[in-house]
């Protein structure tokens, strides 16, 4: 393309043909400069003092003081450190569980059993964080909870405020997260799998291999490729917290922070309490730019791996 | 077809295997399965019960208490309710139809610009400028904050859905259609609206419907943004019960007639909330089944290339 001499192609450029073509694209650009490309500007709030009554325009500039403030203080350690653990975690934890599922429900002789079983997998899927807040303190209410009843019938107490025990957090939001989105991962596993031609499995059968020695040798392989690509993928996402979890599941109580507290939480509360405009930007700067920098390293390394999966 | 299922019959998982699979499966079901039906069985206990045995799957007493005071407690309901289903609809309307003309307009790989324009919309997945800049941007400088605006445009524009239309539109409209039809003389609007959206139906409704779900479940946007009561989505308002029940007082404009606050007094206040979290999924999960192979083929069809 670019050997092509340019006057052949700026002879292409106007053309009367295009005009739909523009008219087609443009709201979708315009959109996306409002509310995309506008914000990116808007990030300039991480330099300044930023002032409510004097806006983007007169507030004074003060250079990295907001990121200086943001690293002397522990939040920008505890934010950091429960994003990425958590989100390690995640991955790892939903990845087992859905192969494992996957595996078993691809094995099952009632395809119609395997059929309802992955419908009723994925509904979490489509439930919103307020309902599964809701759906969470269920389980976990001081007064009514599931929990503290069945605390109840076994001979204790059963009045545990579990919104101010930090102890039990961190495994149980991994279980949340894993309920809420292991479903829609076993689905993405499924139709690799189904994806496999069934001639291997023919061959192998004829040579006498059973179900298990197939997985091993056939689906588990098949996988693997699949599976290490989307792992690697999975942490160009590690910096970003999701929102919706670890501030409504967790009934945004106070006392649980150390342990849930991520950058997401971080930035709405700081929003939220309109304190420090600048400082908060600033950490979302930070959490952009190295969200930025994981993105292009992953698909470095994906490319040289895979070249078909490399998102650009 | 009936030779691949005598090959398949000799080559199953043994029955006692299949048996142990079974039962583990269903075990992992049952688990996914019952925290949903407990809060169904909840809505459905009286107050009286939870205040004896608390939130059970097996209740004292079984009641339409928490439902009967859904229908009395009306106003602000309601209005969630009918903005929900607004938003939902005239959201993704307006969404798939951005969407899919951008998603053309990339498609087409003699157009000039489709590289540079596929590059401008794709930068926007890779970074972005966060909450705060966009918040201040939406209620300092366009004012769009409480109003519906604040639902219909910001999120207009999902680039990830518009490459899963793109690749979608390379796949399925054959390219030599698209030749043939521009020799006819058909100009970029006919052959989108005549060629490409016919044979894309399938592709438009994937993405429809996780557009749907998407703005069905949007509490985020509702509670950053908006206080008027007639603007506050059905997951917001839950978020709002969530954490206090004494929302209601306040803004349901029941409170202000005598006959209001006898209601209050005596609302069932969990089994009610129950009751609304119901209320709130219900449209999603009774469709959901019969859309499930658009569902399954969207999640399976995000491949982003270029």
């Amino acid at each position: 393309m670019k050997a092509m001499g340019v006057t052949r192609k700026k002879q292409r450029i106007w053309k009367k043909r295009d005009i739909p073509l523009y008219l087609m694209a443009a709201p979708a650009v315009v959109a996306l400069f409002m509310f995309s490309y506008l914000p990116m500007g808007g990030l300039v709030m991480a330099f300044q003092n930023y002032n409510v009554g004097k806006r983007i325009f007169g507030s004074e500039f003060v250079g990295f003081k907001n990121f200086e403030f943001l690293f002397s203080t522990s939040d920008a350690w505890r934010i950091t450190r429960n994003t990425v653990a958590y989100n390690v975690v995640f991955i790892l934890v939903n990845m087992l569980v859905a192969v494992a599922v996957a595996l078993m429900l691809n094995e099952l002789r009632s395809r119609r059993t395997a059929k309802a079983l992955q419908t009723i997998y994925l509904m979490p899927y489509f439930l919103s964080w307020a309902v599964i807040a809701i759906v969470v303190s269920a389980f976990l209410d001081r007064s009514n909870g599931l929990v503290n009843q069945i605390m109840i019938l076994l001979g204790g107490a059963g009045k545990v405020n579990w919104y101010q025990k930090p102890e039990i957090w961190p495994g149980l939001l991994v279980f949340v997260n894993a309920w809420t989105k292991c479903g829609y991962q076993t689905v993405l596993y499924l139709a690799v799998i189904s994806g496999i031609s069934q001639e291997y499995y023919e061959a192998a059968a004829l040579d006498g291999a059973t179900r298990f020695q197939q997985a091993k040798h056939i689906t588990v392989p098949h996988l693997r490729f699949v599976i290490s690509i989307s792992l690697i993928m999975a942490v160009s996402d590690i910096f970003r917290g999701d929102f919706g979890l670890f501030y409504t599941v967790t009934n945004n109580s106070g006392s649980l922070y150390p342990v849930t507290d991520v950058i997401d939480t971080y930035i709405y509360r700081g929003l939220r309490n309109m304190g420090n405009v600048g400082m908060t930007t600033a950490a979302g700067l930070y959490q952009s730019v190295v969200g930025f920098v994981l993105i292009l390293i992953v698909n470095k390394i994906v490319s040289k791996i895979d070249p078909d999966s490399a998102m650009f | 077809m009936k030779e691949r299922r005598r090959k398949k019959e000799f080559n199953r998982l043994n029955r006692k295997w299949n048996v142990i699979f079974t039962l583990l499966l269903v075990l992992v079901g049952i688990l996914v399965a019952a925290p949903m039906l407990l809060i169904l069985i909840v809505s459905f206990s009286s107050e009286a019960s939870i205040a004896k045995v608390g939130y059970s799957f097996f209740p004292a007493e079984w009641s339409l208490e928490g439902y009967r005071y859904l229908l009395k407690m009306g106003d602000q309901l309601l209005d969630s309710y009918v903005f929900t289903i607004f938003y939902a609809v005239v959201g993704t309307v307006l969404s798939v139809f951005v969407m899919s003309m951008v998603a053309y307009v990339i498609s087409v790989r003699d157009f000039w610009l489709h590289r540079p324009l596929t590059w401008y919309l794709f930068f926007t997945m890779l970074f972005s400028g966060g909450l705060v800049p966009s918040y201040i941007l939406n209620v300092q400088y366009l004012h769009i904050d409480d109003t519906i605006w604040i639902f219909l445009l910001p999120g207009i524009c999902s680039v990830y859905n518009v490459i899963i239309l793109r690749t979608f539109i390379r796949t399925n409209v054959p390219e030599a259609l698209l030749d043939s039809a521009k020799i006819d003389g058909a100009g970029h609007f006919m052959i989108f609206f005549q060629i490409v959206v016919p044979l894309s139906k399938a592709g438009l409704a994937t993405v429809a419907l996780f557009t749907v779900v998407g703005k069905w479940n949007d509490w985020f946007t509702g509670m950053l943004y908006v206080e008027n009561p007639k603007l506050i989505p059905l997951q917001t308002l839950l978020t709002k019960l969530q954490n206090s029940v004494d929302y209601l007082k306040q803004n349901a404009g029941i409170a202000s007639t005598p006959d209001g606050l006898q209601l209050l007094r005596t609302m069932p206040k969990t089994s009610l909330r129950m009751a609304c979290t119901v209320a709130a999924i219900l449209p999603i999960l009774c469709a959901y089944p019969f859309f499930q192979r658009y569902f399954v083929q969207g999640l399976t069809m995000g491949s982003i290339k270029e």
